[in-house]
This record gives C-alpha cells, sequence and structure tokens, in this order.
C-alpha cells in the first residue's frame, strides 16, 4: 500500500481529535481526543518508520505512549480530583486562572 | 631595639589600650578601664622616650629612618607602604602628644568618673590619641590621610560624647563636616604630588621637590593651597574656625587634649612637615602666615567678649594657634613648634583648671555667674593663675620665650613680616588682656554661692547636672557628667595632673632661652637645614630686645585688665555703650557663622531645595512612573489573552501551529 493512504488517515484522525478539543466541554471527551490526536501521531510515525525501512519511528511511537499514559494519570487524576469537589465537570466553567 | 621599632610601639599601645577597653566594655570595671587606657598611654609615652634616645644616640644628620611593616596598597605604578617616618620633628611631636595625654588621660581618671560612660570615653581617647601618633609619625601622605580623618573621626565622636544633647550632637556634626572639606583639600593636595612627582613617600617627595617644581610655579602653590585648606580647617583657621568654639560641648579633658593641646595643632605639624614645599611657593606660604595673623587679632576680640569660660579658652586657642602657623609659614619653623609644646602645657593646664570650675559651678560655664574662686578653689585657682601667666606671656614663662622667638624671627627676617611681628605685638596684648579678663571675674572678689558653699560646708552640692548652653536638666543615666562633680582639690589624679602640666607651664620654656640653652632648636634644626629660611636667626640681642618688648605688652596687657575688671568695674559696661558696633561685632563672633550661613549653606540649601521638589518630583518620578504606566498598560492588554477558556488556549495554539506548517509549506514550495 501506498504512504499516502497512511498518512491521510493520520491527518483525518488528528483532525477528528483536534475538532473534538475544541468544541467538547467535558474534560473526559477532551482527554480522549488528546489521545486520538497522538496516536494519530503514533500511525504516522509507524508508517514513515517502515517506508524508511529502520526502527526508529517505532521505537519513538513507544515512547509517546508512555507519554500518552503518564498524561492520562495526570489528566484522569485531575477529574477525580475535581469530582470530589464537587465542582461541575466542565472546562467553560472552571476559569479562575483568568487573567 | 632600634629608634624606629620603638616607635612601632608608640602606635601600638594606644590601639591595644582602645580595642582592649571596647571589647572589655561589659567585663572590666570603669575603674579598670581608666586604668589600662592611662597606662597604655603612659608606656606609649615612655616608648616615645626610648625613640628619643634612640636618635640621640646617633649623629644629627643620620637621625631620620623610614621604616615599614608591610605594602598598604601596591598596584601598577602605586607603591603605599605601611611605613612610618621617624626624624627629630615625627619624634618631637610623639613626644609631646603622648606626654600631654598621659596627664589629661590621669585627669579624666578623675573628672569623668561619676559619667555612665566611662569606658566609652576611655576608649574614644584611647583611639584618638591612636590617630594623633599615626597623623604625625606616617611615612607616606597615604597614612597621614589615614591618620588625618581617623583624628577627625575622634573628635566627632568625643565632641558628641553626651549624645542626648542636641547642641553637642550638632556641634560634632559640624566639627566633622568642616573637618572633611579640610580632609578634601589635603587629599587633592596628595593626589597632585602624586601627578607630579609618581610617589607618596616623604623622603622622595621633598627630595625630588626642589629640582620638579619651579619656585612659585602653579602646581607647586596649588599643593601648598590645598594643603593649607586641610591644615586650617584641622587648625581653626579663618575661615573654618566656627567649629571648635562649638566643639567645647564634649566633656572638658576632651577640649584639652583634643581642642587645645593636640589635634588642632596638626596643622602646624602639616606645615613644618612639608615646609620643603611652602619654601618652594613662597605666595602661599605667604598668604598662610596672613590667616595665620587675622586669625590671631580676630580671635583675640572674640575672646574678650565671650562670656563663656571654656569658649573664651577656645577663642584663645584659635589665636595662639594663629601665631605658630605665622610661625611655621615664614620660616620660624622650630619657633613655631616651641609654641605648639609651651601652648600644649599652658592651655591643656587652662582648660584642666576651667573644668575644675566648671565642675564646681554644676556644668554652668557661665563666668557672670563666677566670681571669688580664689578662696574656694586654691589650688584650681594656683593653676588657672599658672596657665593664664604663660598664655599671657609673663616674663619668665613659658609662652614669654615661645612666643616671642616667633616674633623676634618674623621681625628678623624684615620687610611685610616686620609689620606681621607688629600685628603679633597687638595680639599679645589683646592675649594678655582676654587671658586676665577671665581670671579676674572668676578668681577674686565676692565669693559666688557655689564657691562660698565650698567654703563653708567644705564639700560640693551636687546639682542636678545641666546642659550649659540650654539650661536644661540632662539624663544622667545615660553618661552626662554625672550626679557628682569632681574638682581638683579632692581628686588625686587631677590634682597631679595639673601639677605636672603647671610645672611644665612655667619652666618649659627654660629650655629655649636666647644666648643661653638652645636644646629644642638644637634638635629640631637638621630637620630643617634643606630650606634657606632656616638660615635666618635673628641675633642674641634682637631676640632679648623682643622679650623685652612682649614682656612690657604682656604686664601692659595685664594691668589694663586688672583696671578694667577690678579696679573700675563700671568701665567695661561703659565701653560696651560707647562702642556698641565694636562690641556687637566681637560678641557676634565677627558673624562669620552667619556669614557661612549666607555663603554656603543656604545656598546648598536651595540646591537641595531645587532637587527635591522640583527635580525629584518631574524628572526622577516621571520616569519611574511612565515606566511603570508603560508596563502596567501593556500588561493591561496582553490580560485579555488569558480568558480562563481552556479551549480558547487550545485554539490559539492548534491556530499556531497551523500557521506555522503553513509557513514552513509556502516557503518552502
Amino acid at each position: 500500500m501506498n504512504i499516502e493512504w497512511y498518512v491521510v488517515l493520520s491527518s483525518l484522525l488528528f483532525a477528528v481529535g483536534a475538532t473534538g478539543i475544541l468544541i467538547r466541554r467535558s474534560p473526559v471527551v477532551i482527554l480522549l481526543c488528546l489521545e486520538l490526536m497522538l496516536n494519530a501521531g503514533n500511525l504516522a510515525l509507524v508508517a514513515f518508520s517502515r517506508m524508511v525501512g529502520n526502527q526508529d519511528g517505532q521505537i519513538f511511537a513507544i515512547v509517546v505512549m508512555v507519554v500518552a499514559a503518564c498524561e492520562v494519570v495526570v489528566g484522569l487524576g485531575l477529574i477525580v480530583a475535581i469530582f470530589r469537589r464537587r465542582l461541575p465537570l466542565d472546562v467553560d466553567e472552571l476559569r479562575e486562572l483568568r487573567g | 631595639m632600634s629608634a624606629t621599632a620603638w616607635a612601632w610601639l608608640v602606635l601600638l599601645l594606644p590601639l591595644v589600650g582602645s580595642i582592649a577597653i571596647a571589647i572589655g566594655y561589659r567585663t572590666i570595671s570603669a575603674r579598670a578601664a581608666g586604668v589600662v587606657g592611662t597606662a597604655a598611654i603612659g608606656l606609649a609615652f615612655a616608648c616615645a622616650i626610648a625613640v628619643l634616645l634612640g636618635l640621640l644616640g646617633e649623629e644629627p644628620d643620620a637621625r631620620h629612618h623610614a621604616s615599614s611593616l608591610w605594602d598598604y596598597a601596591s598596584v601598577a605604578g602605586l607603591d603605599i607602604k605601611l611605613g612610618i617616618y621617624v626624624d627629630q620633628l615625627s619624634t618631637f611631636m610623639i613626644l609631646v602628644v603622648t606626654g600631654v595625654s598621659t596627664l589629661i588621660h590621669l585627669y579624666s581618671f578623675g573628672y569623668m568618673q561619676s559619667d555612665e560612660g566611662y569606658h566609652r570615653f576611655f576608649s574614644y581617647l584611647n583611639f584618638f590619641v591612636f590617630s594623633m601618633l599615626l597623623l604625625v609619625l606616617a611615612g607616606n601622605f597615604v597614612l597621614l590621610i589615614v591618620g588625618w580623618a581617623f583624628v577627625g573621626f575622634a573628635s566627632y565622636a568625643l565632641i558628641s560624647f553626651w549624645y542626648r544633647r542636641t547642641t553637642a550632637t550638632k556641634a560634632g556634626m559640624k566639627a566633622f563636616v568642616i573637618n572633611v572639606v579640610g580632609d578634601i583639600g589635603l587629599v587633592l593636595a596628595a593626589f597632585l604630588i602624586f601627578r607630579e612627582l609618581g610617589t607618596f613617600d616623604y623622603g622622595p617627595v621633598f627630595e625630588q621637590a626642589p629640582e620638579a617644581f619651579q619656585s612659585g610655579g602653579g602646581s607647586i602653590t596649588a599643593i601648598c593651597l590645598l594643603l593649607l585648606v586641610g591644615a586650617f580647617a584641622k587648625s581653626a583657621q579663618l575661615p573654618f574656625h566656627t567649629w571648635l568654639p562649638d566643639a567645647m560641648e564634649g566633656p572638658t579633658p576632651v577640649s584639652s587634649l583634643i581642642h587645645a593641646a593636640t589635634m588642632v595643632t596638626a596643622g602646624v605639624y602639616l606645615i613644618a612637615r612639608t615646609h620643603v614645599l611652602f619654601y618652594l611657593a613662597p605666595t602661599a606660604a605667604d598668604i598662610a602666615a596672613f590667616v595665620g595673623l587675622a586669625t590671631l587679632l580676630v580671635a583675640g576680640t572674640i575672646a574678650i567678649a565671650m562670656t563663656d569660660l571654656k569658649r573664651a579658652i577656645a577663642y584663645s586657642t584659635m589665636s595662639q594657634i594663629g601665631y605658630m602657623i605665622m610661625g611655621v609659614s615664614i620660616g620660624a619653623y622650630s619657633a613655631g613648634l616651641f609654641h605648639l609644646m609651651t601652648h600644649a602645657f599652658f592651655k591643656a593646664l587652662l582648660f584642666m583648671a576651667a573644668g575644675s570650675i566648671i565642675s564646681a559651678m554644676a556644668n554652668r560655664q557661665d563666668i557672670d555667674r563666677m566670681s571669688g574662686f580664689w578662696k574656694a578653689m586654691r589650688f584650681t585657682s594656683v593653676m588657672l593663675l599658672i596657665g593664664g601667666l604663660a598664655l599671657a606671656a609673663f616674663p619668665g614663662t613659658s609662652g614669654f620665650f615661645s612666643k616671642d622667638s616667633i616674633l623676634a624671627y618674623a621681625e628678623a627676617r624684615g620687610g611685610m613680616y616686620f609689620w606681621m611681628a607688629i600685628g603679633g605685638y597687638v595680639g599679645a596684648f589683646l592675649t594678655a588682656l582676654y587671658t586676665f579678663r577671665l581670671i579676674f571675674r572668676v578668681l577674686p572678689g565676692k565669693s559666688c554661692p557655689e564657691a562660698q558653699e565650698l567654703i563653708d560646708t567644705g564639700h560640693l552640692h551636687h546639682g542636678e547636672p545641666i546642659n550649659p548652653a540650654t539650661e536644661e536638666l540632662e539624663d544622667a543615666d545615660v553618661g552626662f557628667p554625672g550626679a557628682h562633680h569632681h574638682i581638683a582639690e579632692q581628686s588625686k589624679p587631677m590634682a597631679v595632673a595639673m601639677a605636672v602640666l603647671g610645672f611644665g607651664a612655667l619652666f618649659a620654656g627654660l629650655i629655649q632661652v636666647p644666648g643661653v640653652t638652645d636644646v629644642l632648636f638644637g634638635f629640631l634644626e637638621p630637620v630643617f637645614h634643606d630650606s634657606p629660611l632656616a638660615e635666618i636667626h635673628p641675633s642674641v640681642g634682637a631676640e632679648w630686645r623682643g622679650l623685652a618688648i612682649g614682656g612690657a605688652i604682656s604686664l601692659l596687657g595685664i594691668a589694663t585688665a586688672w583696671l578694667l575688671w577690678v579696679r573700675q568695674p563700671e568701665l567695661p559696661a561703659l565701653f560696651r555703650q560707647r562702642l556698641r558696633p565694636v562690641y556687637l561685632l566681637a560678641v557676634n563672633k565677627w558673624y562669620f557663622d552667619e556669614l557661612i550661613d549666607f555663603l554656603i549653606v543656604r545656598p546648598a540649601l536651595a540646591i537641595g531645595r531645587f532637587a527635591n521638589q522640583t527635580f525629584e518630583r518631574l524628572v526622577v518620578d516621571g520616569l519611574v512612573s511612565g515606566t511603570e504606566d508603560a508596563v502596567g498598560g501593556s500588561g493591561r492588554i496582553v490580560r485579555v489573552v488569558q480568558s480562563g477558556f481552556v479551549r480558547s488556549y487550545a485554539l490559539f495554539l492548534i491556530a499556531g501551529f497551523a500557521g506555522l506548517a503553513l509557513y514552513f509549506l509556502l516557503s518552502s514550495s
């Protein structure tokens, strides 16, 4: 298969993720969309890695997964903390840090 | 041990004493502090004698040594050593300084006994002696300046010693500020010397000066005039003299030691030390001589009108230093230093006697309230009389020989200096007049209440300590003269110190009787042999003629004082009435304070006010608040972006990246 397809799929996934972040207000969904964007990146990395013929891209994809896992841990932790303080689970309501 | 090793010890002992007392402030008793302080200076005096003996064991022309411990500052082209210069002049000075200081420490031991600040006093006093010795022993101009500034500080600290007195702290500040003006002059002179000669050390400077400078040239005259600024400020000569009368706010031993016997004569020492330079700048030397003459006459007239006992003696000090400055400036170097020594004796004695009387008066210094102390305090009165006789140059006393040796030299040099001698004799008449005015008003007559009480009960009414300047009560807890008063009759240390000085005031002149003895001039002669002016010697006949005139004038002055204040006491009031302008001029101290206020203080205040109210408000504040407004304004604009909406941040991020990607895409294709 041609490399273009992979790249197109990856771009679509990335666009879906970005759009989700911009339009959704629930922190859980935003986290999901972030994962989507990261994995779009991973797909592109693996695809290019195969095209070039070495394993650097795949290793990098694994590193990205680790980072994604960490990020989910922190993000979910925050969400749980917000929930336990009975704050609204809505990023538009949580805006104490405005300048 | 060599002479220089002893000289280092002379320098070290007072410093050790000062530090030991300061550190042991809480642990040692007041008495121990006094003993340590006095012993340190006494030992320094013994070492000074050892220096003298060391020098006497050498050839007269080889009696100068430079010695240095280590480099004080050493950078490219500049090599300043922590060095001293021991020769006849500095040996003479350390002998006078340590000798008189020992006696005054002894006197303070009794006089300050009930003062709460006893430790502090002795620590300061020892520090002063150290500074003064550093000043006279310094081997280069840098250390001279260090000593010069140290004595200025010590003087400040001791004038303001009773720091709860506003008048005292103000007087201290005044003295310090005027002295700093002098310091600036001295520092600039040292810079100029370094620029011209490339060294600060005395030896090379005085050796190279005659070749490097042409006589009467611009730079050497500038150097000497700047040196004179320093000398005049320290020695209270016109127009830098206004601090000295105010300095009488300090304790009497301080007035006696610093503001009569030692520190104020530093200017005389400086001119004598740099006589080589002054010989090359005759204009500057003549200016110094004229200022000395003017000071001695002006101060003499003011002293006649002063009613404050200590201030009157302070003006007399200025006047006597005028003689010394005149002497060392016209070339009578040894004579000027001779007068410095005798003056140290009799003026210290006068202040001690005055201190004893002031103590009996519960700190009041106004001679209008004093009378009849002859019966009440016989010993003090005799000492006051001895000091007064020596000051008035009564025939046979020390002042008689020393003052007339200056005037005889001026006469022998001739020309305009002859007229200076005439002025000096007029000053001698004034001296006798004002001195015996004090004595005739304080000693004879009906006893004042304080003196009467002393006669009747044999002890002092320990009145509340008051500030003589404002008549306000003092807080004796923080070290005012204390609840008890100490007079020489009841305090052995005070009496011993005064008796020794009284002996010196009477007989010190005998070491230098024209045609008979030649101890001092012979000793000092090699220091000054490089100045042709030192070659001028009045003949023995001329000197004796001068002595006869001086003695006659002294007797005339004393007789006039007797006529005015004993025989016909109504005459002074008549004079005051008839010669009102003259009286006002004298009693207002020739309006020097007002003149300085008008010429310097007010313009300085006006500049300060302009800087504060106009420059500060408009320029400085404008800059500061302008910056603040700029930062605040831009912050207010940027703040809008920080909305708190996470999604808008995400939009900025994504839009930014998209923008960047687009840019790279477009620029690569």
